[in-house]
Order: structure tokens, then sequence, then C-alpha cells
């Protein structure tokens, strides 16, 4: 089939959903006690989605492999001493409803998602805002993401332990580095040379490839039905973006800080810089921690974008709830699915291309 | 969502595609005029694509 064809399509297919929900609203005002009902039902419904994408963006203290199965992950915090405990104890097994867990006198309670303190009786204290103000303990909890960013580091230490352990013998690659050689090559050649230069570019390397295989696989492992999304948690992307910032300044040369407290350099007298400088370098340090900043956004909001987009629609057959929306919606899921691990290769890129572009400007000679 | 909100972040993904689209289009055209530059073009087409994106974001969650 070709793309006009599809595209035609999947436009007759959205006229007849489009005429299907008008339908629906018709029939909810002619009925008028059935009306409040099925307002009131697709209320509910809206706000169980809402919840259920909440709840899969969110990270968590056990880790789901599908609905109702998980195996329970160690949650460790630290509060006058060290607790050790397992998650299974954190909610009851039949009834999923927290239960308080007793570790060395103190007393902790799940609440949305958080680990507060209370006392043996396990009262949440609440503010207006319906937030819980109990005590928070220090946590520093194997959770889920943690979990995976674990495992994702073994593998990716094993596996290009392994390759690099081949090339030893032979100069040709076999198994997975068939695959990978290419993606190591072009982040050097597209990425690493043409943005930080010929003579520099091997010390950032190392970097700029753990970085490009580590968001990207993380990001494929998002697309697990796990719903393992560890670069939709801002905390992770900060990291990543902080190891970017201060390896750029950590690298500095002269040239780089010079750029920096004195652009304009031997163009003008320098009584003439002093009043641009009051708005130039002010400008220039702002752009310093402006960079870290959009590296990091980018990235959480580029793959949280792409979940909620992807979990909204499969939410969709459930608000329509006919025959066509159950088919077109899930073609349409399988579709952006696709875009979605070609976002997931692109953000990896910008992410390690960025970076070599702002090593690029540390690494800078005068000339 | 207050509705202030929602026409903030609708004037927000206007602007940012407005200014994707423009650098997209402009990207297009020079690939067309010089195909052996294809490479060069792309990577900074991705680049200032990727920089309005950032500021397009920063300014959703703002909104």
């Amino acid at each position: 089939m070709s793309i006009k064809n599809i595209s035609k399509f999947t436009l007759i297919l959205f006229v007849f959903l489009s005429i299907n929900s008008f339908a629906n609203t018709n029939e909810t005002h002619e009925e008028n006690i059935e009306s409040t009902t099925i307002v009131d039902e697709k209320a509910s419904l809206k706000k169980e989605i809402k919840e259920t994408i909440d709840h899969h963006l969110m990270d968590s203290y056990d880790f789901a492999i599908t609905h109702g199965v998980s195996f329970p992950l160690p949650v460790i915090l630290i509060d006058g001493g060290l607790h050790i405990f397992s998650s299974s104890k954190l909610t009851n097994h039949d009834t999923h409803e927290p239960t308080i867990v007793e570790s060395n006198g103190n007393y902790y309670k799940l609440f949305h998602g958080k680990i507060y303190k209370t006392d043996a009786a396990g009262t949440i204290n609440l503010d207006e805002h319906h937030h819980a103000t109990n005590e928070k303990p220090f946590d520093i909890s194997i959770t889920k993401n943690v979990f995976t960013i674990i495992l994702m580091s073994l593998f990716l230490f094993f596996l290009f332990k392994g390759m690099a352990k081949k090339y030893k013998t032979n100069s040709l690659p076999k198994g997975a580095g068939r695959f990978l050689e290419p993606i190591v090559l072009f982040v050097r050649d597209e990425i690493a040379i043409p943005n930080i230069g010929e003579k520099h570019y091997k010390k950032y390397m190392n970097y700029l490839l753990t970085i490009f295989f580590f968001i990207w696989f993380l990001n494929l492992a998002g697309m697990t039905p796990f719903g393992i999304g560890v670069t939709n948690n801002i905390a992770v992307t900060f990291s990543l973006a902080m190891l970017t910032f201060l390896i750029t300044q950590f690298t500095g040369k002269k040239t780089y800080w010079l750029h920096l407290f004195d652009p304009l350099g031997h163009s003008m007298p320098w009584v003439a810089k002093i009043p641009l400088y009051l708005l130039l370098v002010p400008i220039e340090i702002l752009g310093l921690f402006v960079k870290p900043f959009s590296l990091m956004i980018r990235l959480y909001a580029n793959m949280t974008a792409g979940h909620v987009v992807l979990m909204s629609i499969i939410g969709l057959i459930f608000v329509f709830k006919n025959i066509i929306a159950s088919t077109a919606f899930p073609v349409l899921t399988l579709a952006l699915s696709a875009l979605e691990l070609l976002v997931a290769a692109l953000q990896a890129y910008i992410f390690t291309m960025l970076s070599a572009l702002y090593f690029g400007t540390a690494a800078e000679e005068h000339h | 969502m207050t509705i202030p909100n929602i026409v903030g972040a609708g004037l927000i993904v206007i602007g940012a595609g407005l200014g994707i689209g423009k650098i997209g289009g402009s990207a297009m055209e020079a690939m067309a005029r010089q195909p052996e530059a294809a490479g060069k073009i792309q990577t900074a087409m991705l680049i200032a694509a990727a920089l309005i994106e950032g500021i397009g974001f920063a300014a959703l969650f703002a909104a």
C-alpha cells in the first residue's frame, strides 16, 4: 500500500470516529436521565486514565513485570541509623493497601508513592492541600529506576567489554559488534571529530560513547511493557546534564575562560569594554547554566511527552468504546511506538551531540 | 489546568512549531541546492531544532 493510500485510509477512519463521537453526544442530550450518569462515568474514566498514566510514569519500590506480578526490591532508609527491609512489606499482598512497617523501633508507611515516618498506629497528618506533613526519612532505596540503571550499566559494561576483547585477536567485529561498530564509528566521525576537533576528541570519546549508549538503551528499555521510564525521571536527566556541565568546566582551557569573561578580546580599548561587559558577562554566565538546564529538560520532556501521548491514545479506546476506535487506536499506537523508537535514538544523538559541542568550546585553542 | 495556562501552552506550541518548521523548510531547500553538503546541513538543522525545542519545553513547563 502506498503512502497516499495509507493517509486516505486514516482520514476515513478519523471521519468515522468523529461521527461516532458526535452520535454519542447527541444521545446524551436526548436522554436527560441517563446523561448525568454517563457524564459521571466519563469523568471518573478520565480520572482513572490520568491516574494510570501518572502511575506508569512514576518510580516505584517494587518491580512490576505485568499487572499484579511483581518482585520486591530492597528499601534502604537512613533515619538515625540504617533501616533495610523488603518493599513487599510496604503493601498488603491481598488488598494492595499500604501497611505499617516496623524497623528498629521506627514506623514507616507508604503514602502516594513516598515513604513517611509515622507513629505505631500509622497516622498520616495532612495539610489543607492533602499533602502529608509527616517527617520523610532519607531514602536511598533501590527503586525500580535504580535497579534498571544498575542492570543496564552491567549489561553495557559486559557487552562492550566482550566486544573490546574480541578486537585484540581479530580486527573484524563479531556478533553484536557487527551491529554496534558502525554506531561507535558514527559517534566518533559524525559527533566527536566535527565538534571537538581532530586534536582533542580522544579525551572525550569514552564519555560521549558512554552517554550515547546509556541514554539510547534506557530510552529503549522505556518502550518495553515493564514501565521502566528511567529517562522520564528528571533526577536522572539532571545527573546526566550535570556530568556534561562538570566535564566542560574542568576541561576548559584558557580560551574558554577568556571567552567567558573577556569575549571581545583585543578588539577595543578596556575603557569601552566596561559598560558592555556589565551586560555581556552576566549573559555569558547565565548561558553557562542554561546549557545543562536545557539538556536536562529536553531529554526529560521528550521522553515523558512520548509516553503520555501513547498512554492517552490507548486510554481513548476506553473513552470511545466502539469497534472503530478499538481497531484504529491500536494501529495508531503501533505507528507512534515506531516513532518513539526513532525518538529514543534521536534524543540520545542530540544529547551526545550537544555535549560534544560544549566540549568543543572548552577544548578550543586560541587561533 | 486553567484557561490562561491552556492558551499559553497553545501559543508556545505555535511559536515552537513555526520556528522548527522554518528551520526544516530552509534545510530542505539548502539540501536540494547543495546535496553534497546534506550531512552538514542536517547536523546544523538538528542542533537548531533541538535548541528551539528546549526553550519550547521550558516554556511549556512554566505555563
